[in-house]
């Protein structure tokens, strides 16, 4: 068996903890970032048999990969394997000169900005630390360093958000000309506390921000931005000389292959089986101090699931799904039917979303499983 | 028993003023029920009779009082059960007319009180609940006694909770009601004024003996519907049930007949001996037939053997009741049930889910309407969906409602039956205070929300009772509802072609806030045959995505998925729309219709 190609490093420490979050993260304890560092790399280590010689791609995710304390997270990037796309997460307030030549010196190729909105009075809805200037004075200080792959994080649909409000952002964005964009429609996650201060707002906005996702879409594409993804674009073509910019870890995650998580609360999907680790720190740490993997959560992949999961996932994609990978996950009168509505397109042994079956992706891939 | 020494009787009374409590005391006082063995309200044995305060089934019950056999027949108290109450009391020379000393007289007691005039019974004036505080005992009698043509003083006081003044209504009892008067010589003739079913024995009737002698073991037949069968054994309640050797002239008691069906033996009908039997039968007999319609469906599909069996079962004791296979497109399989009237409706529907355990669906009622077809030949229907597409003409029931209000509420009560077409018949003034309204009115107005309607009219004040007056030329059409095109069967209402438009908007208007967005816009139309009244549309979504999947969501999003999907299953397909249940139940459910 060959190995496992990508690998994802869970750091989860923030300065603060956003209303909307609701990833595993850690606020403060920056005493505890080494000791954590020390534990990845002790679960890199259990685990590295796992995963193959050469990898493709590394994801630091969070929480505020770039929040924890430098010499941790160069001792991290430094004892990583070398891999083709290596990608850290950053807030654009994290983003100093030294940070840039951190990750830079550090092989570190691909930086995702967390910067969510350009607006001042939407990023105090959002509880966002960074201040007016900081997204782009980050994004600037990354090309300086010579990042020349930046993704930019982008969330629509935040209570109080205007149509125009939403068209400035993109312009802003695009002015920035980054290689990727992710745009997030705001989810308020039951149970969160932003869902409680503004739940009943999004709700009496729903109708009003419907056609937030179209215009983020139409004005992308129209910018020559490839809409690969439900929710992710790339520049592509001439303009950036035939690179393909999709995110290559995620590419992995979409295309159904395998990967290795390391740290609080991260997933890892190997050989049908998917594990997830123990979000609590402590006990994390603790484990891996004794040289022993934390504790875990195992679920079993069966063909079906995982052919059912390809169909989810495959149909966020632009590029057609080869029929016959999920046939059997199939409800082969839906497909008629949905082809009947404009919404799916059969192609020889392929199966794609027309543009409007993309914008209810969802719902058509409810109508298509069997 | 000597004729001169029987007194049948009844007691009738308004809902809640006090009948049961007074037939207990009585039970209680001839010592019939010993203190201990003293249920409240020993006479109605369903536990839904004893919540809601009312009588269901009509029992006779006999006691002896200084020197004298009573019998005291049950009524139902409720204007569905009319034609039972008639029958109750035809078994009667005498009743004892209620009424509740804070109340007065109510629709109720006017409705009862003319049947038991029609009917030539003795009334025996009786005001009830005198403890009370608010009482006023001398009104309600002076009320009471203009009412029947009596003088106030013969008008007897009482307090059926307390027990003050229950002897000198017995008394009054032997004094003032008529013995029978039949032949006890002649062929035997007897009144079914009532049967029920019981698991071991079978049918029971209840029999007022008019002539002769019944006894058991001999063949016995009714002269209407012609059923034949043995009596197994005869005998009176006390209230247990006491077999003797026989009943005669003028004695109440029941027959044991071996029958399995309560069909085959009607309330009303006479029954008499197989051989030297009698060759006229008792006047009076109707073949009562359901005038309420609905709909009953299982929310659970499953559930649909579990409520044929209980309607099976309902069936034995409640030969009224009605009900034939229905297949809805919207709701699946079900019944289509016919009732007496709304309270019977209700009493099943509450049966069904209490007694069975059954989670019901029942469609907004409507009534049996009568339609001449092109080919000249008149059809009753019973369901909006049996209504043809074209008729000559067609013809809905009508009743008279009697309506008893405060004279500030007659101008709301005036103009709520105004707006259902009513037709003014009479108005007179009970007392200074309250007056008494007479209307007719087209059954299919009463049975959605009359009555909340004018219990909010006329703040909880006015008391309402309707009687049959029979069918009338109505101008109806069948407004049907489509979804996407589609004509949704159990959505169909036949209604008067002036109401058409805002009865179709408002259920178009309703189940478009009920039928989730789909994938495509979806119109809704109420229509009368090709021409649209009424339309609106449920708009396409335009984005159903899940915002962002990566490694850690997969497993929690693809469950998302698969549990949006089982919820797709639950979901009836109409067309290519899918309408969740919950969307037909909040349009058609009769519960949700009283309270908007």
């Amino acid at each position: 068996m060959s190995g496992v190609a990508h690998l994802y490093v869970h750091l989860p420490f923030c300065a603060h903890r956003c209303g909307y979050c609701d990833f595993v993260t850690v606020t403060g304890r920056s005493e505890e970032h080494g000791s954590y560092v020390d534990a990845l790399l002790r679960e890199l280590e259990l685990e590295s048999g796992l995963l193959s010689e050469q990898l493709e791609t590394i994801f630091l995710g969070g929480g505020t990969p770039t929040f924890t304390e430098p010499g941790a997270l160069e001792r991290l990037l430094a004892a990583l394997p070398p891999a083709d796309e290596v990608t850290v997460e950053a807030n654009p307030e994290t983003v100093t000169p030294e940070l840039a030549e951190l990750l830079s010196r550090n092989r570190v190729n691909r930086v995702s900005l967390g910067a969510q909105t350009f607006n001042t009075t939407l990023l105090d809805v959002l509880e966002r630390r960074a201040g007016p200037g900081d997204v782009s004075g980050a994004f600037y200080r990354l090309r300086d360093a010579g990042f020349d792959n930046i993704n930019l994080d982008l969330i629509y649909g935040i209570p109080g958000q205007s149509a125009a409000d939403l068209e400035r952002d993109l312009d802003e964005a695009l002015k920035l000309a980054p290689e990727h964009l992710s745009c997030y429609e705001l989810e308020a996650k039951p149970g969160t506390r932003f869902t409680h201060t503004h739940g009943v707002e999004l709700e009496r906005q729903a109708e009003a921000m419907e056609d937030y996702f179209e215009r983020v879409v139409d004005r992308l594409t129209g910018a020559g931005y490839r809409w690969y993804e439900t929710a992710n674009f790339c520049r592509s073509g001439s303009s950036v000389d035939g690179r393909d910019l999709r995110a290559q870890h995620n590419l992995a995650y979409w295309e159904g292959r395998d990967y290795l998580g390391l740290g609080i609360g991260a997933f890892s999907t190997i050989a049908g089986r998917r594990w997830r680790n123990t979000p609590r720190l402590p006990a994390y740490t603790a484990a891996l101090a004794s040289g022993e993997a934390p504790a875990r959560e195992l679920e079993r992949l069966d063909e079906e699931t995982r052919m059912r999961e390809h169909l989810m996932l495959g149909l966020r994609l632009d590029e057609p799904l080869p029929l016959a990978e999920v046939e059997p996950a199939l409800d082969l009168d839906a497909l008629e039917r949905l082809s009947g509505l404009g919404l799916v397109r059969r192609d020889g042994g392929t199966l794609a979303l027309s543009p409007r079956g993309r914008f209810l992706g969802g719902r058509v891939t409810v109508e298509l499983l069997a | 028993m000597d004729q001169s020494r029987i007194r049948n009787f009844s007691i009738i009374a308004h809902i809640d003023h006090g009948k049961s409590t007074l037939a207990d005391r009585i039970l209680e006082l001839t010592n019939a029920v010993s203190k201990r063995e003293m249920r409240e309200q020993v006479l109605d044995s369903m536990d839904l009779e004893r919540e809601r305060g009312i009588t269901i089934k009509a029992q006779a019950v006999r006691v002896s009082w200084k020197g004298h056999e009573l019998n005291l027949i049950d009524t139902p108290g409720h204007v569905d059960f009319t034609y039972e109450v008639s029958r109750s009391l035809q078994a009667c020379e005498g009743a004892l007319l209620v009424v509740d000393a804070a109340q007065g007289t109510e629709a109720q007691t006017l409705a009862n009180a003319y049947l038991a005039i029609e009917n030539e019974l003795e009334i025996v004036p009786v005001v009830n609940k005198i403890d009370l505080p608010q009482a006023d005992p001398d009104g309600a009698a002076r009320e009471v006694a203009e009412l029947i043509g009596e003088s106030p003083d013969r008008v007897l006081r009482i307090s059926a909770k307390t027990g003050e003044g229950v002897a000198d209504v017995l008394d009054a009892v032997i004094e003032r009601v008529p013995p029978p008067a039949g032949e006890p010589a002649a062929p035997a003739r007897a009144l079914i004024f009532d049967s029920s079913y019981d698991q071991y024995r079978g049918v029971v009737a209840f029999v007022r003996v008019v002539d002769g002698v019944f006894r058991p073991r001999e063949r016995l037949r009714t002269m209407a519907l012609g059923t034949r069968f043995e009596a197994q054994e005869i005998g009176f309640m006390s209230p247990a049930m006491r077999p003797v050797d026989e009943l005669t002239a003028g004695e109440v008691g029941y027959v044991i007949t071996g029958l399995k069906d309560v069909s085959e033996l009607r309330v009303g009908d006479t029954l008499t001996t197989e051989s030297n039997g009698a060759v006229e039968p008792l006047p009076g007999y109707k073949d009562v037939k359901p005038m309420v319609f609905a709909g009953l469906f299982p929310t659970e599909s499953d559930d649909y053997p579990e409520l044929r069996d209980a309607l099976e079962k309902l069936k034995l004791n409640d030969a009224a009741l009605f009900y034939e296979p229905e297949t809805s497109q919207a709701l699946g399989f079900g019944f289509r049930s016919g009732f007496l009237g709304l309270l019977h409706m209700e009493i099943v529907r509450e049966r069904l889910e209490r007694e069975f355990d059954l989670d019901l669906l029942v469609t907004a009622p409507n009534v049996a309407y009568r339609v001449k077809e092109r080919n000249g030949e008149w059809r009753e229907v019973h369901s909006p969906a049996d209504m043809p597409d074209e008729f000559e003409e067609a013809e809905e029931p009508y009743v008279k409602a009697s309506i008893i209000v405060p004279k500030e509420y007659v101008g709301p009560v005036m103009e709520l039956n105004n707006e259902r077409r009513g037709r003014f018949d009479h108005m007179e003034y009970l007392s200074p205070e309250r007056v008494h309204l007479t209307y007719e009115l087209p059954l299919a107005e009463i049975v959605l929300d009359y009555y909340d309607q004018l219990k909010s009219r006329t703040r909880g004040y006015a008391s309402f009772d309707y009687d049959y007056i029979g069918f009338r030329p109505g101008t109806l059409v069948r407004v049907d509802v489509l979804v996407a095109g589609e004509s949704v069967d159990a959505l169909s209402l036949i209604v008067h072609r002036e109401f058409a438009y805002d009865r179709g908007r408002a259920l178009v208007e309703r189940l478009r806030k009920e039928i989730p967005r789909q994938m495509f816009d979806v119109p809704i139309q109420a229509a009368i045959g090709s021409r649209v009244i009424a339309r609106e549309t449920v708009k396409a979504r335009r984005k159903d995505v899940l915002a962002k999947c990566y490694g850690g969501d997969i497993t929690r999003k693809r469950k998302l998925l698969e549990n949006q999907k089982k919820g797709k299953k639950r979901m009836k397909q109409v067309g290519a729309v899918e309408v969740p249940q919950e969307a037909f139940l909040a349009v058609l459910n009769i519960g949700q219709e009283g309270r908007k």
